[in-house]
């Protein structure tokens, strides 16, 4: 069996992907015979690249993003373009207009959001494979958690985000989705560093395998008490568990206060749909994507192809987005928001003066059923962003790595380190996977 | 502040408008609940002091980046995705 034909049973039976390659390519390189899947919000030259929305339907990039050219340059294999949220809106993947990507743990539950066809692969695949994902509010780390796999969110400014089909652009980073930290280290390895076609990267190149040492010894681990209020008791029980397993590999750990933790989820929402409604203003169905026949004039075309193009919750966050930066409004909300948001990166700058790794639950649940999705109102999904949406305010990396099960369903340990601390984030979560091991 | 916070049928009418969508009346009605929904929990916000805090556009301090202003050659045809053209350009629909 080819892994092209793998693929296809593996979406016969969990829908990871909108679209699977038609060939397999041989290339040489760090990641030769590795299949690499692309989350759909990721250009990738001659494949259909929609963002999950029908609005780009049969879009087909002249291109690839700067990441996609760079798994390409070290010999790896495009496998396909995996589902997601539309646009990246959404927790739990359901908001798909492509078909809804099912946990393969657990076909009832969902694979968390937005990466959600990025993280069922992951867990699916028998072959060797790493998917690049994408994360604007959690989308790497939740998917990740909900999995039973590792998902690495780099600094904002590591990767390249040229080619990426932008939801908000001061908080979108691509980054990775595998089954070890040593997938992941490496694919960040590869698709890192400057590119003249993003004003935004960093100048920062790094090779990440290097820090895949078993040891923590001497590393500082702060556990902020925020993280656990309002998170599953049993969820909580495992988590302590595995900072004491930290512990047990040489770190020390103390409690910390992030206390504008709570004030976190408004300013990333504010801010998020603000920068999205003016990134979807775009679509309109003259250049890309779905077209009607020309008809009526520019107003009566425009809405009319965005009221068949986007789902609803696009919807919801077009008009929150496009209200929060209205004359009269901007200040109390969209202003407010930033404000806020420096005061959230200001309490993480000064936990990491203390220390050098924050450690807490990714998900203050495990992965839910669809059956239970369907019940809960926007709010309520939001909510469910309260530990992703702070560290993905500040830019700051984190990694999930899973550290147990609940109710036979698997828990994310959510390990952020400072601004380009890659390094010690993913020697904690390569050594704690290393003894989990054991 | 409060009344900042406060949202009903015409306002999510006149922002729909604005931003090109176009509704019809279940849709208002329905988002027009769960956008009081979301405002009444973002409300929290005005209860952080903000006094003298500067707004972070980004996560960290952006620097302009420069380069030398040559042109590049364009591989790409940029009404490769497009139904609508004419000759070498996009064709939309009537302004006026």
């Amino acid at each position: 069996m080819t892994i092209l034909d793998k693929a296809k049973e593996i979406q016969k039976k969990y829908s990871p992907f909108i679209t699977i390659a038609d060939k397999e390519t041989k290339g040489k390189g760090r990641l030769a015979g590795i299949a690499i899947s692309v989350k759909d919000n990721i250009c990738t030259a001659g494949m259909q690249t929609t963002a999950g929305s029908k609005i780009l339907e049969g879009y087909i990039p002249p291109f690839n993003a700067s990441c996609v050219e760079k798994v390409l340059k070290e010999g790896a294999f495009i496998i396909g373009k995996t589902a997601q949220d539309e646009f990246g809106f959404g927790t739990f993947s359901v908001n798909c207009a492509y078909g809804i990507p099912k946990n393969p743990l657990d076909t009832s539950r969902s694979c968390g959001g937005s990466s959600g066809g990025a993280s069922c692969i992951t867990a699916a695949a028998d072959f060797p494979h790493i998917a690049i994902a994408e994360s604007t509010g959690g989308s790497i780390s939740c998917p990740a958690a909900f999995t039973g796999t590792v998902g690495l969110t780099p600094t904002y400014g590591r990767v390249s985000r040229w080619g990426l089909v932008d939801y908000a652009n001061s908080l979108d980073k691509i980054g990775c989705i595998g089954k070890t930290v040593k997938d992941v280290a490496l694919l960040l390895s590869i698709i890192s560093g400057k590119d003249e076609y993003d004003s935004t990267v960093l100048d920062a190149q790094e090779d990440f395998m290097k820090y895949l040492k078993p040891s923590v010894k001497g590393m500082k681990i702060g556990v902020p008490k925020e993280y656990f209020e309002n998170v599953d008791q049993k969820i909580s029980k495992i988590i302590w568990d595995a900072i004491k397993k930290l512990e047990y590999l040489g770190a020390s750990y103390k409690e910390v206060s992030l206390p504008n933790t709570k004030y976190s989820l408004a300013s990333y929402y504010i801010i998020a749909m603000a920068e999205s409604s003016t990134n979807l203003a775009k679509y309109c169905g003259m250049r890309y994507g779905m077209h009607q026949t020309l008809q009526g004039n520019f107003d009566e075309y425009f809405s009319a192809v965005r009221e068949k193009g986007f789902g609803e919750e696009a919807k919801r966050r077009i008009i929150l987005g496009t209200f929060a930066r209205m004359a009269g409004w901007r200040d109390a909300y969209y202003l407010k928001a930033l404000k806020v948001r420096t005061k959230v990166i200001e309490d993480f700058k000064q936990a990491f003066k203390k220390f050098d790794v924050l450690a807490a639950p990714t998900m203050p649940v495990i992965a839910p059923k669809f059956s239970e999705i369907e019940k809960l109102e926007p709010i309520e999904v939001y909510m469910m962003d309260i530990l992703t949406v702070a560290p993905n305010l500040a830019g700051i990396p984190m990694i999930s790595v899973p550290c147990g099960l609940v109710d036979k369903m698997p828990v994310g340990l959510h390990l952020m380190g400072d601004h380009l601390q890659e390094g010690k984030i993913i020697q904690a979560a390569h050594a704690f996977e290393q003894v989990k091991k054991k | 502040m409060s009344d900042y916070w406060k949202i009903d049928k015409e306002l999510v009418k006149k922002v729909a408008d604005n931003a090109r969508l176009k509704l019809i009346e279940p849709e208002i009605e329905k988002f027009t609940k769960q956008l009081e929904d979301i405002l009444q929990t973002f409300k929290e916000i005005d209860k952080v002091n903000t006094d003298n805090v500067k707004p972070s556009f980004h996560p960290q301090e952006i620097k302009n980046v420069f380069r030398e202003d040559k042109a590049k050659e364009w591989k790409w045809d940029p009404l490769a995705n497009t139904r609508n053209k004419e000759k070498k350009y996009f064709k939309g629909p009537k302004i006026v």
